[in-house]
């Protein structure tokens, strides 16, 4: 099952320059863990020390913030988009 | 002089270089501003503060630019009053109105924080600002633009009051206005901002930006006598105004301008859009993001930037969050021109009413010196309260009508 990832700019580096990925997984947890299989050093970009997500990292399923969902548990499908947005994000470049 | 040193990450505490960045690279925290304090206490004392003109730049050296202010130069100041006729209608002693809806040019404290950043933005060399806004920093950024002669784009939602669009385009600014409530329109602008190169003042050069706001904490300390206030009350939208108050209050104890500060910060949101006030009334140090419904549509922002930051004040202050009605708004506004004759924006509503509600609830105590925080000014929402305040009295124009509708005096 593979599900499109938007990655933000900062983070671009660890993904080949590459600002969409697609990963694998049943819910958020599942498809950032394939993430840091296949690009090794994002997961200390999106978890803290304790094993959170980030609290300056925003997580959308198909423009939907997963706080309004079921957080990390929440499920994906086939098909589709997760972004990773930075909560204050913009002017990178 | 500059007594700015750098960037530092809020969350992990990495160190940057004063740029045009707002966000740390690797954690995604807030960047703010690192000043020189040791230098800023010798420069800075009580005297030479009180030396110069009425302005807020007469805190220059903790505000974060390098040069001379470009733009605003007669911004800040504003009165602080004290309340007696509403401090007896609530039932208190020593009430204080600091008034911002009185600012100079746009009549919001959004003055403060476009100052800073449309100078900031020119000297790092922009030709262009932008902003999202909910209308008051619309307002700000339009103006302070047409007096720096620099370019600028405005993103509204597309709904907001006629006065706070009318008082945008007046000054022959690019509005653009957003499908959508402001998170909508502040997430658009993230894009955008990656994508041309604008000073977004409160994205792309937030941590300069958000250091503006602290003036408002500064005069009021000032102009107590050089003390800070037993309670003051802040709205809060994205929660910068909030943390910045405190930080304002700190940093005079740290330089040694006023003694120690045992000041209560309360947070003030409409309960349409209350994240922040939820979670403090929760106990929860993290944000759940709302969908803002409240005619306080300034301050409705169901993601705000700095939640965390405005829970965190609070508690550590020792403070408390409460929110109100959209009926309580605009008794809350009502009040306050009835009493003192200040008319507020929907902002200040917020605050007036939860100020009542705290002190019935006694959090905050009759003799204690209470500053509430006026933000902006009433003739920017009059849809709030058009319906609620009556109508002329219509006569013709001879003797007799009049006397026939209010009796004879003689």
């Amino acid at each position: 099952m593979a599900v499109k990832v938007r990655i933000p700019s900062p983070l671009q580096k660890l993904t080949k320059n590459q600002s969409e990925v697609s990963a694998n997984g049943k819910n958020i947890k599942e498809l950032f863990s394939d993430l840091e299989k296949q690009y090794p050093g994002l997961r200390d970009r999106i978890y803290d020390e304790s094993g959170s997500l980030r609290r300056f990292i925003n997580v959308y399923i198909n423009e939907e913030d997963i706080r309004f969902l079921k957080g990390e548990e929440s499920e994906v499908k086939d098909g589709d988009d997760v972004s990773i947005i930075p909560a204050i994000a913009g002017g990178v470049s | 002089m500059s007594y700015v040193n750098g960037l530092k990450c809020r969350e992990c505490g990495r160190q940057y270089q004063k740029e045009p960045i707002h966000v740390c690279e690797f954690c995604f925290g807030p960047l703010e501003v690192i000043y020189d304090y040791d230098g800023i206490k010798n420069a800075l004392s009580r005297k030479v503060i009180e030396g110069r003109p009425k302005n807020m730049w007469r805190y220059r050296e903790l505000i974060p630019i390098d040069g001379e202010p470009r733009v605003g130069r007669d911004v800040g100041f504003t009165p602080l009053v004290r309340a007696k006729n509403l401090g007896n209608a609530l039932g208190v002693d020593n009430l204080y109105i600091k008034n911002d809806s009185v600012s100079h040019p746009t009549l919001s404290f959004k003055d403060r924080v476009v100052a800073t950043a449309i100078t900031k933005a020119m000297e790092f060399g922009y030709d262009t600002v932008a902003c999202a806004s909910t209308g008051n920093l619309a307002n700000s950024v339009a103006a302070l633009s047409a007096e720096g002669g620099i370019k600028s784009y405005i993103f509204i939602p597309a709904d907001l009051e006629s006065s706070k669009i009318l008082g945008t385009l007046i000054y022959g600014t690019n509005l653009i206005g957003v499908k959508g409530n402001y998170d909508d329109v502040n997430r658009l602008c993230s894009e955008i901002a990656a994508n041309y190169r604008w000073a977004f003042v409160n994205i792309t050069i937030r941590p300069y930006y958000g250091d503006g706001s602290k003036t408002f904490g500064y005069e009021i300390a000032e102009q107590l006598g050089w003390r800070t206030p037993d309670n003051v009350i802040v709205p809060v939208a994205g929660s910068s105004l909030i943390t910045k108050v405190w930080k304002a209050f700190k940093e005079f104890e740290m330089l040694g301008l006023i003694g120690k500060v045992n000041t209560k910060v309360f947070a003030a949101q409409a309960k349409g859009c209350s994240p922040v006030t939820s979670a403090i009334k929760e106990g929860r140090n993290f944000i759940k993001p709302v969908k803002p419904n409240t005619i306080a549509k300034s301050i409705a922002i169901g993601n705000p930037a700095d939640g965390y930051y405005g829970i965190k004040t609070v508690n550590e202050s020792g403070g408390y969050g409460e929110d109100v009605t959209d009926e309580e708004i605009i008794d809350g506004i009502k009040l306050l021109a009835k009493t003192e004759g200040i008319f507020t924006e929907t902002a200040g509503g917020v605050t007036v009413a939860v100020t009542k509600k705290l002190i019935e609830q006694g959090r905050i105590k009759k003799n204690e010196l209470t500053v509430v925080s006026i933000t902006g000014n009433g003739l920017k929402t009059i849809e709030a309260v058009s319906n609620r305040i009556g109508n002329p009295v219509i006569i013709e124009p001879r003797l007799g009508s009049f006397q026939e509708k209010f009796g004879k005096l003689i």
